[in-house]
């Protein structure tokens, strides 16, 4: 039978809102499908400080995980724009399954943008493909947080083997994991900063755990502190040094990715402010409560954040094989600027719609509760330590400025 | 709140009268429509009957009230509000 097709709204009035508006996008479906099982589990998964097993199961069946591997590999080729998008879709729903996703996506892109062609990373790319989980471990007890240098350094055994222990403070999602990435240096006379990034599969590494992650937010990351010993071999060794891996590809990838999650974070806290001052208006129909003028406000400085977080992506794909323009001081302050001022934004967000929801956003738990957003926000700054950040920025700016 | 208890917590395929007539209450005391609200035709294009984007919030508020029921984002657009019928199926779709 055919159905006539009438000027009439009534057929298919129902499309999807805001952040995805423009170009249909090829993983709405399924970044939805794993949004709502994420959502069921995010209260357990915050209070018990577990990991998110279900949501990376759903990630893993739905080919999220994989969803960057480029076409030529047999992959989906997401941009990094689409993973922004996906993570912020992620982070409305729980933040701890969005950060999972985030971090594992600037690991895995260094595979085929930075790995060569051994046949280990060969079959991490393939692993990928089929949905593996990618966790990372650059940070080092001795060294504090930053992942530019490391103690730890690959030492050479006999036929190509090579070992590796590290003593890091935290490894996020460790025991999920299908492989962790690790840096080390070059070899045992190298620099701080002459880095490698070695490929540890679970059936080489040996963890053991050193300390427990109890934290105020973004607990189900899991980030645990663990002493990590691997035996391998030299074919897991990516073939470009750290400083180039770092520079052209888990820096920006992860601070754009990262600062989406934030903002889906935001975003869902300031759903939950709309829906109370629409409870509010309900009341007195015609009449603009209080709070309706500041969400109006919470909405403009979302907007600038989320305009913000888009644009960062945008401008990665459009240098992504731009190794010169990556590699800039310039190209670094501006991925740093992104981390830095997103993790400010998304604390002062949140606390914003937690003041126009009232009461019933203070509420540990409910519906209109923000309390884990906020928790989880506080993380953003403090995960990847700001000041950190700056300290790098301060001697960038004295030789370059701003992107404009 | 004061539904009907004898209600039946199926859906229905056709329009329920009931949300009809809130939609249509709600479009007489806040659509400030240039014609009568209460027998305006199912499918007439109500923004030529002077609905505006801004009268359409406190139209939404209005039978969100009435029906106790929340717009879900997803319908929340200029087509929804285009017609008695349609207000009424996304009013339904939000029960």
């Amino acid at each position: 039978m055919i159905v006539p097709i009438l000027e009439r709204p009534t057929a298919t009035p129902f499309t999807k809102p805001t952040a995805t508006v423009g170009a249909p996008d090829r993983f709405a479906a399924r970044t939805a499908l794993v949004a709502d099982i994420a959502a069921r589990f995010a209260d357990e998964v915050d209070r018990d400080a577990r990991p998110p097993r279900e949501a990376i199961a759903a990630m893993k069946e739905h080919g999220l995980l994989a969803a960057a591997v480029p076409t030529e590999l047999g992959g989906e080729g997401a941009t990094l724009s689409e993973l922004s998008v996906i993570a912020t879709e992620l982070g409305r729903s729980c933040a701890a399954t969005a950060m999972v996703f985030a971090m594992h996506q600037g690991q895995v892109m260094a595979l085929w943008r930075h790995g060569g062609v051994s046949c280990g990373v060969t079959a991490m790319i393939e692993a990928v493909r089929a949905g593996a989980l990618v966790a990372s471990s650059t940070t080092e007890r001795g060294i504090g947080g930053d992942a530019r240098r490391s103690t730890c350094a690959i030492e050479p055994d006999a036929a190509g083997r090579i070992r590796l222990r590290k003593d890091a403070p935290v490894i996020s999602y460790a025991t999920e994991a299908d492989a962790v990435f690790v840096t080390a240096r070059r070899s045992l006379d190298a620099a701080a900063s002459d880095q490698r990034l070695v490929i540890c599969l679970p059936s080489e590494t040996t963890l053991t755990q050193t300390s427990t992650w109890d934290t105020l937010g973004l607990r189900g990351t899991c980030s645990n502190g663990w002493t990590l010993d691997a035996e391998t071999h030299e074919d897991n060794v990516l073939r470009d040094d750290y400083a180039t891996i770092s520079a052209r590809t888990i820096l920006p990838v992860s601070h754009v990715l990262w600062a989406s999650v934030w903002l889906g974070i935001a975003a869902d806290a300031a759903d939950r402010a709309r829906r109370a001052v629409r409870k509010q208006s309900r009341a007195a129909v015609g009449q603009t409560p209080p709070g309706a003028l500041r969400l109006a406000e919470l909405l403009v400085d979302l907007q600038a954040l989320a305009d913000t977080v888009r644009h960062a992506a945008a401008r990665f794909d459009a240098v992504a094989d731009d190794g010169a323009v990556l590699e800039s001081s310039s190209y670094a302050l501006a991925a740093n600027a992104l981390k830095i001022g997103a993790s400010e934004r998304v604390t002062d967000l949140v606390t914003k719609a937690m003041r126009i929801v009232g009461i019933a956003g203070f509420a540990a738990t409910g519906p209109l509760s923000v309390a884990r957003h906020l928790r989880d926000a506080h993380g953003a700054a403090v995960m990847v330590s700001n000041d950190r950040l700056l300290q790098n920025d301060a001697g960038l700016a004295l030789m370059t400025g701003a992107i404009l | 709140m004061d539904q009907d208890p004898t209600t039946s917590a199926t859906p229905v395929a056709l329009a329920d009268p009931t949300t009809e007539q809130a939609v249509r209450r709600a479009l007489a005391d806040h659509g400030r429509l240039t014609v009568d609200a209460m027998d305006v035709a199912s499918i007439a294009d109500l923004y030529a009957l002077g609905l505006t984007s801004h009268a359409t919030v406190n139209v939404m508020l209005a039978v969100e009230n009435e029906l106790d029921v929340e717009f879900p984002d997803s319908v929340l657009n200029r087509s929804t509000f285009a017609t008695v019928e349609s207000i009424t199926a996304a009013a339904e779709l939000a029960s």
